[in-house]
């Protein structure tokens, strides 16, 4: 008990472990449309996009989220208009725009004289570190996010399971899938600080796909996402503390774990189960 | 057709589609009585898939005019339903064939509203109509082909919508399966409801259907079922991709493996 105590009596523990639990949740209930729709690497690219935002945020003295969302929404936004306009393929897009974007926020971060120890932060993430007024945004901007998902839950997931059906029963997907690209960036911004920039793509797919392995039913996926979420970002923060390693990383590690128990363990399909998971006939 | 354009479920007047800078469809004109059972049928890339997109408001014509359930396209969406190609569809999604059919609901429900009761007799009375009650909370995947089809027929069901389109409801599964989804679609379609479904399946469309509409990037044949069988007609739609044996069986060779033999003709080119 002593071990999960001790650490509750510092101010900055306590709002870890808030940070933990919302970037734990709003990543794992974004994840898991994100999991189902294939947007990994979109998440992935989002999330190194908003480096050059927080640079400039840190440059001009705002807080760091105005920045990152900034630059996180409007390479989603980018994104999304030309895999929509040109023929290239989509992965091609965004390997284009994601290290464009993140050699411009090195660019200007090597740029800088002098101390960039917190920048650096933002990089690997440390979720100890994070200030009473910046926890406040972020937990007014992972409360928009629920929120937004609270609204759209089902218009979302029917756009995503069949957006030919959806679109011609009236549901509007190419703007819910802007909407989706947005809240993908707003998770982001969120998550930056806890896990930093290049682990980010873990928090969003890890837990949901964890989550897959183990139910075939929507609701049962998110929930479960939320759990292996929530869960692996409390006990990666307690590893954070107690082994004095970047949170960013012990927080992934966990939910990498639960990932690689789960894969080898459970009873529909595991890889340690004798028997494979055979497609039904067509 | 004597059929006033004012009553028709579908009219399309003079209509080009395409996707990009490639023209698909054109001059297409098409008069669709609400309660048919129309089936379009054509050799692959010839538009079928294209022409239900126009019509179901996914793909904007490029000119002509387009008037559906008597409005534009996307204008009556909430009274249409559309089935995609099974092939188009992730059945490892993590759905049951009740929280597919209860989509069909979807866009009748208000934001953030859950599905209520008068939803949820909808999904079950949608499931009996297609004999797939007992199955309501398998996932997907689990189902066989003729299940499968029979689940999204189910949505458009649930939907309670008046004009169905179906992409290819009959492709890849047996003939007892194909009479199943034919009969249920029957069903519908002596309900009032409009159903316009594209298939490869030249038997089916004659058997199965009321009216057939052959396709070859614009309507080169309209009429009765029959039709899908006439020789001639197959020839213009189908040329050089066709194989007649004895006469009536016809068989389409998209892939050109001919079989020079015997009692066979090959259609060539007759102005498609």
């Amino acid at each position: 008990m002593e071990f999960l105590l001790e650490p509750l009596s510092y101010p900055f523990f306590v709002r870890a472990l808030v940070a933990a639990v919302l970037v734990g949740t709003v990543c794992s209930v974004v994840g898991t449309y994100v999991v189902l729709r294939g947007l990994a690497f979109i998440g992935d690219a989002i999330g190194h996009a908003a480096f050059p935002g927080v640079v400039i945020a840190f440059m001009l003295q705002v807080p760091f989220y105005l920045g990152a969302a900034v630059a996180a929404i409007s390479t989603a936004l980018a994104i999304g208009f030309v895999t929509r306009r040109t023929t290239l393929r989509p992965d091609t897009t965004i390997g284009v725009l994601f290290a464009g974007t993140f050699a411009l926020g090195i660019f200007l971060f090597s740029a800088i004289e002098g101390y960039v120890a917190d920048l650096f932060s933002f990089l690997v993430g440390n979720i100890l570190f994070i200030s009473f007024a910046d926890l406040v945004g972020l937990l007014i901007l992972g409360g928009l996010i629920l929120a937004a998902v609270a609204l759209l839950w089902k218009e979302l997931l029917y756009s995503t399971f069949d957006p030919l059906g959806a679109a011609a029963s009236g549901l509007p997907v190419a703007r819910l899938e802007y909407l989706l690209l947005i809240l993908v960036a707003l998770t982001i911004v969120v998550s930056v600080q806890a896990v930093g920039i290049i682990l980010v793509v873990a928090m969003l797919v890890t837990p949901a796909a964890t989550a897959q392995l183990l139910t075939a039913r929507f609701a049962r996926l998110m929930g479960l996402a939320v759990a292996f979420g929530v869960g692996g970002a409390v006990v990666g923060l307690y590893l954070s503390y107690w082994l004095d390693v970047a949170s960013g990383a012990s927080i992934v590690l966990v939910e990498t774990a639960l990932f690689v128990l789960v894969l080898a363990f459970n009873s529909r399909g595991g890889l340690l189960r004798r028997r494979p998971v055979v497609a039904t006939p067509a | 057709m004597s059929v006033a354009t004012a009553a028709a479920a579908v009219s399309l007047v003079d209509v080009a589609a395409g996707y990009h800078d490639r023209i698909a469809l054109e001059d297409v004109d098409l008069d669709v009585p609400p309660g048919s059972l129309l089936a379009i049928v054509g050799p692959n890339g010839a538009g079928k898939s294209t022409l239900l997109k126009v019509i179901a408001g996914l793909l904007p014509a490029w000119r002509g005019t387009v008037s559906v359930l008597g409005a534009a396209p996307g204008g009556a969406a909430r009274r249409i339903a559309y089935v995609p190609q099974a092939e188009l569809v992730d059945w490892h999604f993590p759905i049951t064939v009740s929280g597919v059919v209860m989509m069909g609901r979807y866009p009748r429900l208000r934001l953030g509203r859950r599905p209520g009761r008068a939803d949820r007799d909808a999904v079950r009375e949608a499931l009996v109509s297609v004999g797939m009650l007992e199955h309501a909370e398998r996932q997907i995947g689990e189902l066989s082909g003729g299940q499968r089809r029979r689940v999204f027929l189910a949505r458009a069901v649930a939907a309670e919508a008046d004009l169905f389109l179906l992409d290819e409801p009959v492709t890849g599964v047996d003939a007892t399966t194909q009479q199943e989804i034919m009969d249920i679609l029957a069903a519908n379609a002596a309900m009032g409801r409009t159903i316009i479904a594209t298939t490869h399946d030249l038997a089916c469309a004659a058997q199965c259907f009321q009216r057939v509409v052959a396709i070859h990037r614009t309507v080169v044949a309209d009429g009765p079922a029959e039709i899908a069988l006439d020789p001639e007609m197959l020839a213009r739609a189908y040329s050089g991709h066709l194989l007649l044996l004895d006469g009536t069986r016809a068989m389409l060779d998209d892939a050109h493996h001919h079989d020079e033999s015997g009692a066979e003709r090959h259609y060539h080119d007759g102005g498609g």
